[in-house]
């Protein structure tokens, strides 16, 4: 598992999954279709991965459909990190 | 038998013929009720359907995300309500105490709620996806005596339930082998012994029946009291809007914890004999397609957000199904723009028909009528036996000239509107100018008839369909350590119409930070619900006040939709 799948899971277990909600969370789980992250609670993940990964998702990308699993947000993080180098 | 099948007269009537003469006797008369009788909207929407020859037909469609599948016939909606009944009855549960629905879109919620009203007892639904305070305020409001629930959501009832004393029982309908704690009780629908008879309790026309919670501008949110009564218009306006039909396949999108849920996610269809589908799934474009073309839905009750979520996936996706078997679709919980009508029509080759109302109205009061022309972006014209208008701001007198903008307002008397908020006689007073029932929205009205939505007249914000209150939004951003004041007002957005947005000024020794702000988004998303939290913070120095020291929303909330701020005067400088 790389390091953002790791990160992004991570914070999916912590912030999405309610106290005593024992499911695992794979890179294929479906967030959104499944009823785990909304689509109003995807804005604070969209957020999240803005800041910890420093990239922006363009609005029209961020949509239920690519933020349904780990996997896919990881594509997505993957693609706009490659479109807009990190710069130090 | 034969008032079940008289659609498509219906249907085929002009907007005047059905307003002629409109009566909700013709309502009465089909549900077969005379005035004075019992009614229980449990028994209407299960037993008498078996009566009339319905049994074996089915009620309930059931998927989840996972693809597991359940179906019910409206005998076993009989039998099952009635199991339901006795065991809440066994508890000791007597009619007119609050029993809360907490639970996802699962079989026990619809059916629940049929079995709570049998005994007489009011339904309280709650959304799952409510924080332990928002869940909190609605169950110490409603006195509630029991709740039903999930394992997955039971933990937020255990976090409440010492500053619950009047809350007994707490039900659990898929506790399995886990243990329970003190108050708590399983309950599995399917395995418990069925109960052919149940005595359903004997309520009239104004027993108390359902309490939906819905958001001021002021104040905690206030508790909407129907009464079985509201049936009549539930059910007619169900068939004659939705245009529901002896053999459609209807699928009503909205959650039971909020009014389009029950009002049309069980009363209205299953008083008509309609068979539904519920796909308890979050939302995936290629699904919800699969979804219509596997059960060839034939009428769609959606809500804008929706169909723009649809609409940024695109239609290729469309085009990867059938959706032939669509017939009608409608449309509630804000204004539907006029892009996505006509992005319907592309896409299914039909319009998606707006339709108005709230959670006091209890039913659509304003709407587009299946054979009516739509105008793209118009809200419709009055239901027939709803006396509308809209209204001066200042007299309260209706405006007569068209496309002059006022406050919609409807003449009380209809049989679903609310007879009250809970322990709020103020508040519900409050709603009423001049002899109207003010909705809180405002429009025109186009030399046709046709009405034009402008807007909230209040500070509610209105986010994908559901109302938001500041208040309460607020409360809970001050409980953050870090913050000192706050505002919430609404913002404007492509998908949501609006969403929240949180003006924050923090307490001394606090910086801000990106972790910060992402910190306070998600402490209102659990205390209170996702719909609440902010999807923007902006951290100010200082708030506008009035001089007695009041937070002016409307200076923010005209600066974000670059409105005309108006009259200063009493702002304080700062």
């Amino acid at each position: 598992m790389d390091e953002i799948t790791k990160l992004v899971r991570d914070y999916v277990i912590r912030e999405y999954l309610e106290e005593g909600d024992d499911r695992e969370i794979t890179e294929t789980t479906p967030l959104i279709s499944g009823g785990i992250v909304d689509s109003f609670s995807m804005v604070s993940l969209k957020r999240f991965l803005e800041k910890k990964c420093n990239v922006q998702i363009p609005d029209a990308c961020a949509t239920p459909d690519a933020f349904d699993t780990v996997q896919g947000i990881v594509a997505l993080v993957h693609r706009f990190q490659k479109a807009q180098p990190v710069t130090v | 038998m034969s008032n079940l099948t008289c659609c498509e007269e219906i249907a085929a009537k002009s907007y005047e013929e059905l307003t002629a003469d409109f009566d909700w006797s013709i309502a009465e008369r089909e549900l077969g009720y005379k005035p004075g009788d019992p009614i229980n909207i449990g028994w209407m929407c299960s037993d008498r359907i078996c009566h009339l020859g319905m049994a074996d037909k089915v009620a309930l469609y059931w998927e989840d995300y996972q693809g597991n599948r359940q179906q019910f016939t409206f005998d076993d909606l009989r039998v099952l309500s009635n199991t339901v009944a006795q065991f809440v009855c066994d508890l000791g549960i007597k009619p007119g105490e609050r029993v809360c629905l907490f639970m996802d879109r699962v079989p026990e919620l619809y059916i629940g709620f049929l079995g709570i009203l049998k005994t007489g007892a009011v339904a309280q639904p709650l959304f799952s996806a409510f924080g332990d305070e928002s869940l909190l305020v609605r169950l110490q409001n409603a006195n509630t005596s029991a709740i039903i629930t999930q394992k997955k959501h039971v933990h937020k009832v255990r976090k409440i339930r010492e500053q619950l004393p009047n809350l007994r029982h707490i039900i659990v309908v898929d506790a399995g082998d886990s243990a329970l704690q003190q108050r708590e009780v399983p309950f599995h629908m399917e395995r418990a012994q069925r109960v052919e008879d149940f005595a359903v309790y004997p309520t009239v026309a104004e027993s108390p029946s359902v309490l939906h919670y819905t958001s001021g501008t002021t104040g905690q949110p206030k508790g909407a009291q129907h009464v079985h009564y509201s049936i009549v218009s539930q059910y007619l306006t169900a068939k004659w809007v939705l245009d529901l039909q002896p053999d459609d396949i209807y699928w009503c999108n909205a959650d039971p914890g909020w009014v389009t849920g029950t009002s049309y996610g069980i009363i209205g269809p299953w008083a008509n004999g309609t068979t539904q589908v519920v796909l308890d799934s979050g939302f995936n474009a290629e699904r919800w397609y699969e979804f219509i073309e596997k059960h060839r839905i034939t009428v769609w009750y959606s809500a804008p957000t929706a169909i723009r979520l649809l609409m940024k996936e695109g239609t290729e996706v469309v085009r990867r199904h059938d959706h032939s078997s669509l017939r009608h679709l409608a449309s509630v919980g804000e204004p539907l723009n006029a892009e996505a009508v006509l992005w319907s029509q592309e896409a299914f080759g039909k319009p998606f028909h707006d339709t108005f109302w709230q959670t006091e109205t209890g039913c659509i009061v304003i709407t587009n009528f299946p054979g009516m022309p739509v105008k793209p972006g118009s809200m419709g014209k009055p239901f027939p036996g709803i006396t509308a208008a809209v209204l001066n701001t200042k007299t309260y007198e209706p405006i007569t000239e068209p496309g002059i903008a006022g406050l919609i307002a409807l003449h009380p008397g209809w049989p679903s509107q609310i007879r009250g908020y809970w322990n709020n006689e103020a508040g519900y007073k409050a709603k009423f100018k001049n002899g109207w029932y003010l909705c809180g929205d405002r429009a025109s009205i186009d030399a046709d008839g046709y009405y034009w939505f402008m807007g909230r007249d209040d500070d509610v914000i209105n986010t994908g369909g559901h109302l938001v209150g500041p208040f309460e939004i607020e409360s809970a951003l001050l409980e953050h350590p870090a913050v000192y004041e706050s505002a919430a007002v609404a913002k404007p957005d492509p998908v949501n119409m609006e969403v929240v947005k949180a003006f924050v000024t923090l307490k001394r020794g606090y910086q801000v930070t990106d972790d910060l702000e992402l910190e306070i988004m998600n402490h209102i998303r659990k205390r209170l619900s996702p719909l609440a939290m902010p999807q923007e913070i902006e951290f100010v120095d200082s708030l506008p006040k009035t001089r007695s020291g009041k937070i002016v929303r409307r200076v923010l909330r005209c600066k974000e939709f670059n409105e005309p701020v108006g009259d200063l005067s009493t702002i304080m400088d700062d």
